[in-house]
């Protein structure tokens, strides 16, 4: 219940609380193992009976330091944290990082290649939103989608499987390519489930859209106006939901986004239904963009042929002494990236994903910042909760779309 | 290569901050405004509200160790329009124990990013309220991401059966840390990279 009813209905004189009934404010410790936190969120909430009026999220609970680690490793070797960020969309972080790479070093990846990691991403994108909007309708009380969903979540990361070994850290983006071509018959595979997705999308829609539990606790909770998007920080689904249409896929085209043809939905009240309603939309069109990059996908090469950058094909290393000590170098040395800088960002699932690369022209990165998505929103639950009450607290968390592993790195 | 639009906006800025920015730079074609520390604050505020540059959200700050100069560490704000379509880098240098003003008041999403980089690289905040660690565990001591600070940390911990509790302990390695250095003394860089190197130098 937004705050002015609340306190409207303290106003109102049948309803006016005695001395004894003052409730006084207190603490609350909210995680940080709770279902609804999703994830090792410990939020220390300030309440005024039902009412928040301080959240205090502590976070940092699932830290890594990725980013140090990084710093000891050498590029090939940094990929597969990315996977570990926002792992249920790895393939978008390893996106952004590959390329950060390939700008600095200045290297063109083939088109196949990128029409792959297109597709992937968007693959990736669908793979989030389920499991978000799921998990979200299992925060407010419904349990049917998240069963529904996992299933469905499930063939599409056998999708994964199928073409990088791993259903989850895929470790498969590489600077100028990726590291192997799709198996045969994936893509027929994959056009078969685009095609039959939309209908488990129709079935999770006929639950939630129209569901009056769910409007309830969704509809006015959490409003951010536009300007108050930005100020806070906000990209990708959680901006669009307050109205501004922007999406790097479209504003800073990257890969062959130019080329295909999707639509971005905005939301129009800047609640968590609205929200809601983009990442519903976001899934149709991904998939519209799955069906033309598989459509369109052109033959030949998966990664660039400079063998200073990606290794040579393994049968090449049998005959070709070159293409040995190639090989070896790649996977000892790995490759140098020229001194320079840049900061590169990508449309993840859950908004705008950036790497801040340094690098001192040696073989290891010398500082990568990540940027992560959840870390603004996150850090403005204080300001979205303020006024609800704690049940709406919980419907805001689930409508952010945090996930731990992005936030704490 | 740097479009056009981006180029008048340099200019642009440049001008009107000429007392606040050292210079302006574009490295890789991205805009780089090297600003004054204790200017930090004007140039922000300029960049959010000036109409030509509506730099309204601010998308990322974080900072960087450089031990070797004598400014060692670096603060990089990064910005974002959505109304123009443009980012910027703002980046200041600062000695090991100066102290810059906050942001705060002009991007709410600056307090966590300050005080990540309070917990990182003891990087002090003027004007943030709420600089407590936000990463790190309840009573960490030292700044990680420091490039002193070792990668195994000096503390791990245990669960200890007879205190029934978490306790502290130095770190103890079976194996020592080894950074293996691969760097080849001989091998040049291939001719790609080459060109590369010579364009992003004629560039910066």
């Amino acid at each position: 219940m937004p705050l002015n009813d609340v306190m409207n209905a303290i106003d109102t004189p049948d309803v006016i609380m005695s001395e004894e009934t003052q409730i006084k404010p207190f603490t609350m410790n909210f995680g940080p193992q709770h279902p609804a936190a999703h994830g090792v969120l410990r939020l220390v909430l300030e309440m005024e009976g039902e009412i928040v009026q301080r959240a205090d999220p502590h976070i940092g609970l699932l830290h890594r330091g990725t980013e140090k680690l990084m710093e000891y490793k050498t590029y090939n070797q940094a990929l597969p944290y990315f996977d570990r960020l926002d792992y249920v969309s790895p393939m978008n972080q390893e996106h952004a990082f590959t390329l950060a790479i390939e700008k600095m070093l200045g290297i063109d990846v083939p088109r196949r290649a990128q029409y792959i990691r297109v597709l992937f991403c968007e693959l990736g994108r669908v793979l989030s939103h389920i499991l978000n909007i799921t998990t979200f309708a299992l925060d407010v009380g419904a349990i049917t989608p998240a069963l529904w969903g996992f299933e469905e979540r499930e063939k599409a990361m056998e999708f994964y499987e199928r073409v990088c070994g791993a259903r989850i850290h895929a470790n498969y983006f590489r600077a100028g390519g990726v590291a192997k071509d799709m198996p045969d018959g994936l893509a027929e595979d994959m056009m078969e489930w685009c095609e039959s997705f939309p209908k488990f999308l129709q079935d999770i829609e006929n639950l939630l859209t129209e569901n009056r539990i769910f409007k309830q606790r969704t509809v006015d909770i959490g409003v951010v106006s536009a300007e108050k998007a930005q100020d806070l920080g906000f990209t990708g689904a959680m901006l669009r939901g307050s109205g501004i249409a922007w999406d790097l896929r479209k504003s800073q085209p990257y890969e062959v986004y130019e080329e295909l043809e999707f639509d971005i939905p905005i939301g129009k009240t800047g609640d968590c239904y609205a929200r809601y309603l983009v990442r519903m939309e976001e899934m149709y069109q991904s998939l519209h963009i799955m069906k033309q990059c598989l459509n369109n996908m052109p033959e030949g090469l998966i990664r660039c042929d400079d063998y200073k950058v990606s290794p040579p094909p393994k049968a090449d290393i049998k005959n070709s002494m070159e293409a040995l000590i190639h090989h070896f170098k790649h996977y000892t040395e790995g490759f140098h990236v020229p001194a320079g800088e840049t900061y590169t960002a990508v449309e993840a699932p859950k908004g705008e994903f950036g790497v801040y690369l340094v690098s001192d022209g040696t073989n290891k990165p010398y500082r990568c910042r990540i940027r992560a998505p959840g870390f603004p929103h996150l850090q403005a639950l204080d300001f979205m909760s303020k006024g609800h009450q704690l049940a709406d607290c919980v419907a805001i968390i689930g409508s952010l779309d945090i996930v731990f592993g992005e936030i704490d790195r | 290569m740097p479009d056009d639009s981006l180029l008048d906006l340099s200019e642009y800025i440049s001008e009107r901050l000429e007392e606040h920015v050292i210079s302006c730079e574009f490295i890789g074609g991205e805009l780089v405004i090297n600003a004054k520390p204790d200017d930090v604050y004007e140039v922000l505020k300029f960049l959010r509200d000036d109409i030509e540059c509506s730099f309204t959200t601010l998308i990322d700050l974080c900072g960087v160790d450089y031990p070797d100069r004598p400014m060692r560490f670096e603060v990089v704000y990064i910005l974002l329009s959505i109304r123009q379509n443009n980012r910027a880098r703002i980046r200041i240098s600062i000695e090991e124990d100066e102290i810059i003003p906050s942001v705060t008041e002009l991007f709410s999403s600056a307090g966590w990013y300050e005080r990540e980089v309070w917990d990182m690289y003891g990087i002090l905040f003027s004007g943030n309220n709420d600089l407590r660690r936000i990463l790190t565990d309840y009573g960490f001591d030292g700044h990680p991401q420091r490039k002193d600070f070792p990668l195994t940390g000096y503390v791990e911990l245990r669960y200890d059966y007879e205190q029934k509790r978490v306790v502290y302990e130095p770190v103890k390695l079976a194996q020592d840390f080894r950074n293996f250095d691969y760097l080849s003394p001989w091998e040049g860089m291939s001719d790609i990279q080459k060109k590369m190197k010579e364009g992003g130098e004629n560039a910066s």
